[in-house]
């Protein structure tokens, strides 16, 4: 086992529901795998025994083994609790690669392992790929996506790596694939809880995320009130879609700041970003340019943000958006 | 309370950029405090308009232009900064920024130190998360509320996450990484920038922090290239009236991009 090279994909749960980011984790720890020559470790941490935990899934997306750290202190994050679960087990089976989601808990906890193990990280990747001479190369956006950076790690290990959401969906899972499950009871001591989680809200119901959804559909000033953000929730819900905004609108508390598309806001890199009057500032295009299809519907057939879509319709968004609501709904019967 | 804020320079965000010998190349483009340290220097102002006797330190790590952006902060209200200055620090990643950062603030006396949530150059989002852990210290990346016991000993953290929230209780000291919504940046007033100018400066560089290159000089991840993303295809104005054109696009999305 020691020689061979393999892979930790951290997993992100609510309370068992593995997230779908983490899903895309697996799928790319899969692929790097069966260049590297190792096995998968989905890597799971929480309260939850083996029954309360759905390894099936896990395995069809590509672990070869489901490794779970158990202990009550993990029903919720804290990044001091998942280091300390953590790094002992890193230690002891030296994975090649970690790799995590690029959430805010991804980030975070990839930012401290790497501080703790003294090795590299790339966060927020687009791509990687393995060769026996270099290891790990990863690509990602920087300058808020003005520019791509590949990056190569030295000789220490693990390499650290958080991946983009929507980016490493792949072909989903393969339901002839096995694997096996280990538990581990993991001891977490008083001194790393010393930061206490006081409270965890979950939005339910229609909030979708916007870094998460395979559809955003976003508006700008151009929207003119806050009470028209009715028209693109009317579409985001036939669609399934998160609704995204612009600055200036959360600025002006039309939206909340979660909402927020562009530099000093979210990134997403949706399937389909539907932009209703927003001009396209680079600050804005920064946050939703590596969206796979973009749709602009701006009544100025000179804004900026015609430049970078695939489709536009000039005109009205108040006008617009009811009857594209109307024509998705006949065709969706949604 | 004393308080600690690292800062440091990026390029305007309104900026194009072009890539140059494997580098951003800006020339020309104005500098600024990286958006999200400007939440973390008013987080730390507001603080000392609460608790008039507190101190705030401003830190910053890199070339000689980044003095810009301590003067600003310092304009903006704070007490003193202190500049790390070295070419020895040009090859540092960022675990290796947050190494010579932690070695500079070692020696200082602190209760709380605010970051940005990341800078909006190199986006890694390490930097904070890593001081704090080579400093032994519980943190909380990407704040967006923060509230104090009525002792100042206990801070209550909240942050958004993806699809809801986090409310954290943490002792001090405590490091935390500022997001938008923390607060509004205040500019800096007439007065402030007059004021900045009697506000001392100190220059650092690697010996007086006790760097060691051997140890701790050496990147752990590397750049090999930097390119501009790839052009988006030329896009399709769909033409015609609202009846034509939105079945159109409905079909097209549906039936070429296969995204809905
Ligand atoms: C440091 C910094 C960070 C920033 N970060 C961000 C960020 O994260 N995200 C962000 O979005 N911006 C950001 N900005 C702001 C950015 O520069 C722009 O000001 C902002 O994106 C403009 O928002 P907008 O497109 O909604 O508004 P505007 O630029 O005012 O555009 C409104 C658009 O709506 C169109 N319009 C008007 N009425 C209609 C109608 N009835 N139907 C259809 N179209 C209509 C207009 O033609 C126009 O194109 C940042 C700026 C700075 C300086």
């Amino acid at each position: 086992m020691s020689g061979d090279k393999h892979i930790f994909a951290i997993m992100e749960h609510i309370q068992g529901a593995i997230k779908p980011g983490s899903f895309e984790v697996l799928t790319a720890s899969r692929l790097l795998a069966d260049q590297m020559g190792g096995q998968v470790f989905a890597v799971y941490l929480g309260p939850e025994s083996e029954s309360e935990i759905d390894c099936e899934s896990l395995i069809q997306y590509g672990a070869d083994r489901v490794l779970i750290l158990r202990h009550s202190a993990l029903a919720s994050y804290t990044v001091s609790a998942y280091l300390e679960a953590l790094l002992p087990v890193i230690e002891s089976r030296h994975p090649e690669v970690v790799l995590l989601s690029a959430s805010i808990h991804g980030k975070e906890l990839a930012a401290a392992l790497s501080a703790r193990l003294k090795t590299g990280l790339g966060s927020d990747c687009i791509s990687l790929d393995f060769n026996s001479a270099e290891g790990l190369t990863i690509r990602r956006p920087v300058n808020s996506g003005k520019a791509i950076s590949t990056l190569v790690y030295d000789s220490t290990r693990p390499q650290i790596a958080t991946l983009r959401a929507n980016v490493f969906r792949g072909a989903g899972p393969d339901a002839s694939r096995s694997g096996q499950v280990e538990c581990i009871e993991v001891q977490i001591s008083e001194n790393s809880l010393s930061l206490k989680v006081k409270e965890v809200v979950q939005e339910t119901g229609r909030n979708l995320d916007i870094s998460e959804a395979r559809i955003v559909v976003s508006g700008g000033l151009g929207m003119q009130n806050a009470g028209n953000f009715k028209l693109l929730q009317d579409l985001a819900d036939v669609l399934g879609a998160a609704v995204g905004a612009s600055r200036p609108v959360v600025d002006d508390g039309w939206r909340d700041y979660s909402n927020q598309v562009g530099q000093t806001g979210r990134t997403v890199s949706p399937d389909l970003y539907i932009a209703c009057g927003i001009s396209g500032a680079v600050q804005h295009l920064a946050g939703m340019s590596f969206s796979n299809c973009i749709v602009a519907i701006n009544k100025d057939p000179n804004a900026p943000i015609f430049s970078v879509a695939d489709y536009g319709i000039v005109g009205d968004a108040l006008e617009v958006l009811p009857l594209l609501t109307s024509e998705f709904r006949e065709v969706l019967n949604a | 309370m004393k308080i600690i804020v690292c800062v440091k320079q990026v390029i305007d965000t309104a900026a194009k950029i072009s890539v140059k010998d494997g580098k951003i190349d800006a020339t020309g483009s104005p500098r600024v405090m990286n958006p999200y340290d400007e939440f973390a220097v008013e987080e730390a102002l507001q603080i000392k308009q609460r608790k008039p006797d507190s101190e705030i330190t401003l830190i910053s790590l890199g070339p000689d232009s980044f003095k810009e952006v301590l003067k600003k902060g310092l304009a903006m209200g704070a007490d003193r900064a202190i500049h790390l200055h070295d070419s020895l620090f040009d090859p540092l990643d960022n675990l290796g920024v947050a190494q010579v950062l932690a070695k500079a603030i070692q020696s200082l006396s602190f209760d709380l130190i605010l970051c940005g949530r990341q800078a909006v150059d190199d986006d890694m989002a390490q930097v904070g998360p890593a001081l704090a852990i080579l400093l032994k210290m519980p943190f909380v990346s990407v704040v967006t509320g923060l509230t104090f016991s009525d002792d100042f000993t206990q801070a209550q953290i909240t942050r958004q996450i993806e699809g809801g929230s986090e409310t954290f209780e943490s002792p001090l000291p405590v490091l935390l990484t500022c997001q938008k919504g923390l607060n509004m940046p205040r500019l800096p007033s007439l007065k402030g920038i007059i004021a900045a100018k009697k506000k001392p400066i100190e220059t650092l560089d690697a010996t007086a922090i006790g760097f060691d290159t051997g140890s701790e000089g050496s990147a752990h991840v590397k750049r090999i290239d930097l390119s501009l993303p790839p052009e988006r295809k030329k896009g399709r104005i769909l033409e015609g009236s609202l009846a034509q054109s939105l079945p159109e696009l409905v079909r097209l999305l549906r039936e070429e991009e296969k995204v809905v």
